[in-house]
């Protein structure tokens, strides 16, 4: 019987081969993501629930645990609707054009040494270009519903994410010269060594400018101003409903599963294990490289977007601004400066060595 | 001195670390929830809920058609007939009070000279058609007769106040 597979397998071309193995890559990893971004809902609920005292939902099934499901069902049985003089393909291609993006990127995102769908050279430069269409998505829905609160909020939504991708770009920058390399696996690889030799210590305030900065991208509170529901109603997917505004939920949550992950893999060694270089702790299965300390981080900063939602007031449109344009632009740029100045003189541990 | 200091600070992010600190406490802090049909909030003896008609001990209805709750329901929820019965006495035919005019301010009770009209602590009851709501004498009595412990009870402990 296996013979068999293996004859037929073989018996395939290569171009074929490499198809079939990416697809089923592809599907595992949409698999994982998905039934990740559900249960992160159930999470926002039960965290911003405890926060506040109260408990989250904890009805449907043990602990509240089949809630996604009964949320998806829900929504996927409800009615779509189009408004009036809408432009129906803008208005149905509008959630799919925010969600590609947000499962396009984890191609380059290595779980572990090798384990990546595409090891490409350029994957940095990948991440840039898929995190900024993103933004496509939100103003074609707001545009193409004919609604005003919807054009508002896409607006501010465009602003906002444009203003925060420079911050968010030149932090990467920062990466790039601490690095050495564009790929995801070499950036991680460069980190080796200890918890001292992650990047987050010579590049903190990148990290700090990176990470709310990807909460500016992702919409969230306290930046969540282009679905400001005491002002513009729920901004750009005011007209959506059913499966429409399921999409564009499932984009947003997988977009911050995104960001958790590249903060995890740009400042904390993604993969890489914390006990590494701690005597007594480094050969047990605690200092290895794996996939579970890669998702431990990723779940870590989860969390923190979430903690963030729970704590934060909405900031003033304004003060969005303020921040972006005139506190982390100027911010990153110093710290590159600072940066240049570190490897220049081959500051340890990070700087040094054959580097 | 000051300036810098406050620019320190805000560029440390101090005052969102504490307030993230506050609600970090609150996650690990007992949750006020309670989840209702398992658990329940304790009532008062002077709850005023659904209002049910009681009896004596002996079976009979406490009842004497006095109607001074229907003179003094603000409302005007309640409705009685009466008649005399072989016996003598006065008794009602009908007593009807319509629950969705009912404010459940407890006057009926306060104005009753036998105790029979009492409101009880029993809140969940519904309605499925239009017409349940006007609850007769047959259902006050019999919801009386299923509740007295109860009612006997939170009578014995307000009477201490009368």
């Amino acid at each position: 019987m296996t013979e068999f597979f293996t004859a037929q397998w073989e018996a395939l071309p290569s171009w074929m081969q490499t198809v079939l193995v990416s697809t089923l890559q592809i599907g595992i990893l949409l698999l994982v993501l998905i039934l990740a971004v559900a249960y992160y809902t159930y999470a926002e609920r039960r965290v911003i629930g405890a926060m506040q005292g109260r408990m989250g939902p904890n009805r449907v099934g043990p602990w509240g645990l089949l809630q996604p499901f009964a949320d998806v069902i829900k929504l996927l049985l409800k009615e779509i609707i189009f408004p009036t003089n809408a432009n129906r393909f803008l208005f149905i291609i509008a959630p799919i054009l925010s969600i590609a993006p947000a499962f396009a990127a984890w191609a380059v995102i290595p779980f572990e040494d090798g384990m990546v769908i595409a090891d490409i050279n350029a994957g940095l430069l990948y991440l840039l270009a898929l995190t900024s269409l993103s933004v496509y998505g939100v103003i074609l829905a707001g545009w193409a519903s004919n609604s005003k609160y919807a054009l508002l909020g896409a607006m501010r939504s465009a602003a906002q994410i444009v203003s925060y991708e420079i911050a968010m770009g030149f932090a990467l920058v920062g990466v790039l010269m601490a690095a050495g390399s564009l790929n995801l696996n070499d950036i991680v690889l460069r980190q080796e060594g200890s918890i001292m030799h992650w990047f987050w210590l010579p590049l903190f305030p990148l990290f700090i400018v990176y990470l709310v900065s990807g909460v500016a991208e992702t919409n969230r509170a306290p930046f969540d101003v282009p679905e400001g529901e005491s002002e513009i109603v729920a901004g750009f997917h005011v007209e959506y409903s059913g499966t429409g505004f399921a999409v564009f939920f499932l984009a947003e949550y997988a977009n911050m599963i995104l960001i958790s992950a590249l903060t995890a893999l740009f400042f904390f060694g993604g993969y890489l294990g914390p006990f590494q270089g701690v005597p007594g702790l480094e050969d047990t299965f605690l200092g290895e490289d794996s996939i579970l300390w890669f998702g431990l981080k990723t779940a870590f900063f989860m969390f923190c977007f979430l903690w963030f939602r729970a704590t934060f007031p909405r900031y003033r449109y304004d003060q969005i601004m303020r921040l972006g344009w005139k506190v982390f632009i100027p911010v990153t740029i110093v710290w590159i400066v600072v940066l240049g100045g570190l490897i220049l003189g081959e500051v340890g541990p990070w700087f040094s060595g054959e580097w | 001195m000051r300036f810098l200091r406050s620019y320190a600070k805000s560029l440390l992010l101090w005052e969102l670390l504490l307030g993230m600190r506050l609600t970090l406490r609150h996650f690990f802090s007992p949750k006020v929830t309670i989840r209702y049909p398992e658990e329940k909030t304790p009532k008062s003896p002077r709850y005023r809920g659904m209002l049910v008609l009681r009896r004596y001990p002996s079976g009979e209805e406490r009842c004497i058609a006095c109607k001074l709750c229907e003179a003094v329901c603000p409302a005007l929820a309640i409705t009685i007939d009466s008649e005399m019965r072989e016996d003598g006495t006065r008794r009602t035919t009908r007593y009807d009070i319509d629950a969705f005019k009912c404010i459940y301010c407890g006057f009926c009770e306060e104005a009753c000279p036998v105790d029979a009209i009492v409101a009880s602590r029993f809140t969940e009851f519904h309605f499925e058609e239009r017409g349940q709501q006007i609850m007769t004498k047959d259902v006050m009595l019999a919801m009386g007769d299923k509740l007295e412990p109860q009612i006997a009870a939170d009578r014995a402990i307000e009477n201490q106040y009368r």
